[in-house]
């Protein structure tokens, strides 16, 4: 951000527009800058969050510069935060006064994945019946009424051939076990997490709403969550709108299934696994045990803590919208993620949401590492050692 | 009705002379008046009663300020609900009856619980009057955490040097008797006439008899982590905490002896010329009486180990504030030297502010002593190391006497300041220079951007926070505590010593977190307060307590059973309940429960009430 050096006056109304969406807590930052500090930006680049803070109390946010698209909502500041302000929430309020106001520019591609879940119902644009065809050969039904869960893999493993060996992975063990599921159709949309938090409200409420109907109607009861991000949004922001349905993540339901003796491990995985805690399990929902006792379960599989971890956990760079924007090589967290891991001497990198799955994915392609390490979600080895 | 009045300041001297002179001219006999809450001016609306010849029970108070506009900001609302409220008062006021006070003897001895600073100096305000105090003190020794600190900011006397003169003029003046390694167990009574019982732990030592020789510390086996010397440094099995204890006599931790964890040793006992050791010594119980009370119960010390980005007890060489203060101090473990745990000197230090203060994860509030502390440790850091210091705080709040001049002068010496609160403290270094050193991260906000500093030895400073046991020694005197955790005050500006239990006031760092200065300002402020109700030498008693109609009464007992201040008990005689009215409290517990309706709560009765009720439905 610019600094001027002519003098600068508050603008009160700015300031007020941004209370109004959603970002009043800001009045209470006392600027001691812990969230600078702990912001994983700042390990490739000055992102100076108290800045952002200060300027949004006073009403001079610098609306087209690249900043306020940075944030990847990790969470990590607000943890941290000795006054509360729920730092997430306020960048959020700042891309919404762009994105509902206009005042200046959406970045292109996150424009492009807007428009691609208004039209669509999924960010990458494509055909809404073609939702399913990822399990076309898995034999698997289509959710219906009386099903006792529904399996919501998320866009991205049901669109994106790179990482739908995670949502296979998963059907391959309900199977297994003999959970009576049934996976998303043409009419369930994105749960809409990211458009959120990239400021577009109306649009998540429109997916929102239209999720809830479509649940309600086909008598949802229970979802079972690949990613955290869905997870996250069932659990505490559908409620909300009137959503009325267990939301519970895949790592946290195949604990279940081990306890309750329902999975049978037959085969040993004699590696070393490092398991990245993803923000939305992680930070946001408390969620730091259930996936490390599932890969502990896996016979011979040898768990190693990356050295920043659980509360600490270091954000794969895909939260807040920024899994659909370019990060530069260099400032890609990915990387450094990957590189701790292979310090760690780490065998594969075990994974619990698809944005990070993505993210990792490309870091060991780009940084060719593919020979030292692989990208694994925790799906996927369990589905192997049974 | 005869007149109605509307005057700015009612409470004021020309506002009650108003009152006054109605009541005279024109001969009135009950008085309304509508303003704030009866906590406020009650007393002063009755006595202006009083003092124009009218029974000061004849007022009543309609609180249209604290109940009522000070709580919506929708006006018509207050306007109608002060109009109720007033018609209440009105209504209410018809069925007053005059009533009259009454005095008991007021017991001048007084209780004081904490023998740190806050204790020992109310203790000798009260005692140099020439009045009986008992200080209790659980610990071996009196002395409180001033006694563990080095230096006192911004004077930089020694604390030890200030504090034991005190210490021991307490422990031998005629007027205190000091009560020490000892809790206070039981409270009963009433202003004026408190019965505490005080267990006093076995220390297996005969006090009477122990001359402070040392030799027994000398030769116990046993070796324990002082808590004197915050962990830093050990102490024996029988010990007293530190060379200049009051009393010097030791005790023996039970815990922690060879003899009462094997049956065998005694070597203290062989060695003891004055035949002083006395393993088979028992706790006692000890009742005395008092007319007041003063809670000098100190603070206690944030843990930060929770703050894991911190590495306290995880990272070598991150200690506390307190840790330090026994580090630096020339009669601490190292000998005043301060040293990393490899024995060498840091080449550089990290002090950061603010560790679970004013962090809505641990506590809300300031501690108010540690950016102080923390210049201290500055000076005390270069002086004798000349080391380079790093402050790492929020705000600098130095708003004592002499304070910003300390903060001054400090700067002057070349300290750096940073002023952003530390993400992290780690030991995972990015080059050569971090290597094998702590880092400690933070945003220079007024850099704008995220430094990483190197140092050898960070140290926490850390909140006071209320005493672990604050809750229970609340219940125990009842009195209530603040939102965080610490003894409520009366009133936060202009009755900060007293609580709402009549009869005991609180001093020090229970209260709030302090210097030692207030501490010793809130102290003396105790003892004066004391010091004028033993002069009055009565305490009067309200008039609205319960009486027992003995036309009625069946001697049934209920009321005996549920009083919480054990202040009804039967007329062997007439076979009916009675009140005792110094004990009644006037809550009204009995009132309700009577059977046979025999018993009214004066000036709360039940036409009293009724009409009250009626007026506020209007």
């Amino acid at each position: 951000m610019e600094t001027s050096a002519h003098p600068v006056t508050p603008l009160k109304e700015v300031a007020d527009i941004i209370n109004e969406a959603g970002g009043e807590i800001l009045k209470l930052c006392y600027q001691c800058g812990t969230c600078t500090a702990v912001c994983p930006w700042n390990r490739v680049r000055d992102f100076i969050v108290r800045r952002i803070m200060h300027r949004g109390q006073l009403g001079l946010i610098d609306f087209e510069g690249e900043d306020i698209w940075l944030c990847a909502t990790c969470n990590s500041c607000v943890k941290r935060c000795p006054r509360g302000v729920e730092i997430v929430d306020v960048m959020r309020a700042l891309r919404r006064v762009v994105t509902e106001m206009g005042i200046a520019r959406i970045p292109d591609s996150l424009r492009l994945t807007i428009k691609n879940i208004s039209a669509t119902g999924n960010p990458l644009g494509e055909a809404p019946d073609k939702r399913a065809d990822w399990a076309k050969d898995l034999d698997v039904k289509p959710y219906s009424e009386g099903t006792e869960i529904l399996y919501f893999p998320c866009c991205i493993p049901e669109y994106d051939t790179s990482v739908r060996r995670m949502a296979r992975a998963a059907v391959n063990i309900l199977k297994k076990a003999g959970v009576d599921f049934g996976i998303p159709g043409s009419r369930v949309n994105c749960c809409g997490e990211s458009v959120r938090k990239a400021g577009d409200e109306k649009v998540f409420e429109r997916l929102a709403r239209s999720n809830i109907s479509v649940f309600a109607e086909m008598g949802v009861k229970k979802v079972v969550t690949s990613s955290p991000h869905c997870y996250h949004t069932f659990k505490n922001e559908y409620p909300g709108l009137g959503g009325d349905f267990e939301a519970i993540h895949l790592s946290q339901y195949l604990l279940e299934l081990i306890r309750e003796n329902r999975l049978n491990f037959t085969r040993e995985i004699n590696k070393k696994v490092a398991y990245h805690d993803p923000c939305y399990l992680g930070r946001y929902n408390d969620i730091y045990e259930e996936p490390r006792q599932v890969l502990e379960s896996i016979p011979g599989l040898e768990l190693v803590e990356l050295p920043d971890c659980r509360e600490n956990s270091l954000c794969c760079g895909g939260g807040g919208g920024r899994i659909w924007m370019e990060t530069k090589s260099g400032e890609r967290f990915s990387d450094m993620r990957v590189e701790q891991a292979l310090a760690a001497g780490a065998d594969v990198l075990a994974v619990a949401c698809p944005y990070c799955m993505l993210n990792f994915d490309d870091s060991v392609t780009t940084m060719d590492k593919g020979n030292f390490i692989e990208i694994r979600s925790i799906s996927e080895l369990v589905s192997q050692a049974i | 009705m005869i007149v109605a009045r509307d005057y700015v300041f009612m409470c004021s001297e020309p506002g009650q002379e108003i009152i006054g002179k109605d009541i005279r001219d024109l001969g009135l006999n009950r008085v309304v008046v509508a303003a704030c809450s009866p906590i406020m001016h009650e007393s002063t609306f009755r006595s202006t009663c009083q003092k124009a010849g009218l029974n000061p029970y004849l007022i009543e108070i309609a609180n249209i300020r604290e109940q009522c506009s000070w709580v919506t900001e929708n006006k018509q609302m207050a306007t109608e609900k002060a109009k109720a409220l007033l018609n209440a008062a009105v209504k209410r006021v018809y069925y007053h009856q005059p009533l009259e006070t009454r005095k008991i003897p007021f017991n001048p001895n007084t209780l004081i619980v904490g023998g740190g600073i806050a204790g020992i100096r109310a203790a000798l305000e009260i005692a140099d009057s020439g009045h009986k105090v008992y200080l209790v003190e659980r610990s071996p020794s009196i002395g409180g955490h001033m006694m563990q600190l080095d230096k006192t900011f911004p004077t930089l006397d020694c604390s030890a040097c200030i504090l034991t003169p005190r210490m021991t003029e307490a422990g031998s003046h005629p007027h205190i008797e000091l009560m020490s390694y000892s809790e206070v167990e039981e409270v009963s009574g009433y202003i004026g006439n408190f019965k505490i019982r005080i267990r006093k732990k076995a220390r297996y030592v005969n006090g009477d008899r122990c001359n402070g020789c040392g030799l027994c510390q000398e030769k116990c086996p046993s070796k324990v982590d002082s808590d004197f010397e915050a962990g830093m440094g050990k102490r024996k099995a029988i010990y007293t905490p530190f060379p200049q204890a009051v009393p010097n006599i030791p005790v023996i931790d039970a815990d922690h002896c060879t003899y009462f964890l094997k049956g065998s040793c005694r070597l203290c006992e062989e060695v003891c010329e004055a035949n002083a050791i006395d393993f088979g010594q028992e706790d006692e119980i000890i009742e005395v009486e008092a007319g007041s009370i003063i809670l000098a119960t100190g603070y206690g010390v944030f843990d930060p180990a929770p703050i894991r980005q911190y590495g306290y007890k995880r990272l070598d060489n991150v200690i506390t504030s307190l840790e330090f203060e026994r580090l630096v101090n020339s009669a601490g473990p190292t000998g005043g030297n301060i040293v990393l745990k490899d024995g060498s000197a840091p080449r550089s230090v990290a002090v950061i502010h603010c560790v679970g203060s004013r962090d809505r994860n641990y506590h809300d509030y300031c501690s108010r002593v540690c950016c102080m502390y923390a210049l201290k440790y500055a000076h005390l850091i270069k002086e004798k190391t000349g080391a380079e210091v790093y402050q790492y705080y929020i705000d600098m709040r130095c708003f004592g006497k002499g304070c910003e001049e300390f903060y001054e002068r400090i700067a002057g010496e070349g300290v750096s300041f940073i002023r952003g609160k530390v993400s992290e403290v780690t030991d995972r270094s990015l080059n050569d220079e971090e290597k094998g050193r702590l880092v400690v991260v933070a945003e220079d906000t007024l850099l704008g951007s995220v430094i990483r500093v190197p140092v050898d030895m960070v140290i926490l400073c850390v909140a006071m926070e209320p005493q672990q046991d604050a809750e229970a020694v609340a219940r125990l005197f009842k009195i209530s505590r603040s939102a965080d955790g610490f003894f409520l005050e009366r009133h936060p500006k202009l009755d900060p010593v007293a609580t709402n239990s009549e009869g005991i006031f609180i001093a020090g760092c229970c209260q709030s977190p302090k210097d030692i200065p207030d501490t010793v300002a809130q102290s003396s402020a105790a003892a004066a307060r004391i010091l004028s109700l033993i002069s009055k030498g009565a305490v009067e008693i309200e008039a609205d307590i319960a009486s027992i109609d003995d036309k009625l009464c069946s001697g049934c007992g209920v009321c005996g059973s549920l009083c919480p201040y054990s202040a009804t008990s039967l007329d062997e005689e007439k076979k009916v309940y009675k009140v005792n009215e110094a004990l009644c409290k006037g809550c009204g517990t009995c009132v309700a429960a009577c059977p046979v309706s025999a018993i009214t709560g004066r000036h709360f009765t039940t036409e009293q009430i009724m009409a009250e009720i009626e007026g506020l439905l209007i």
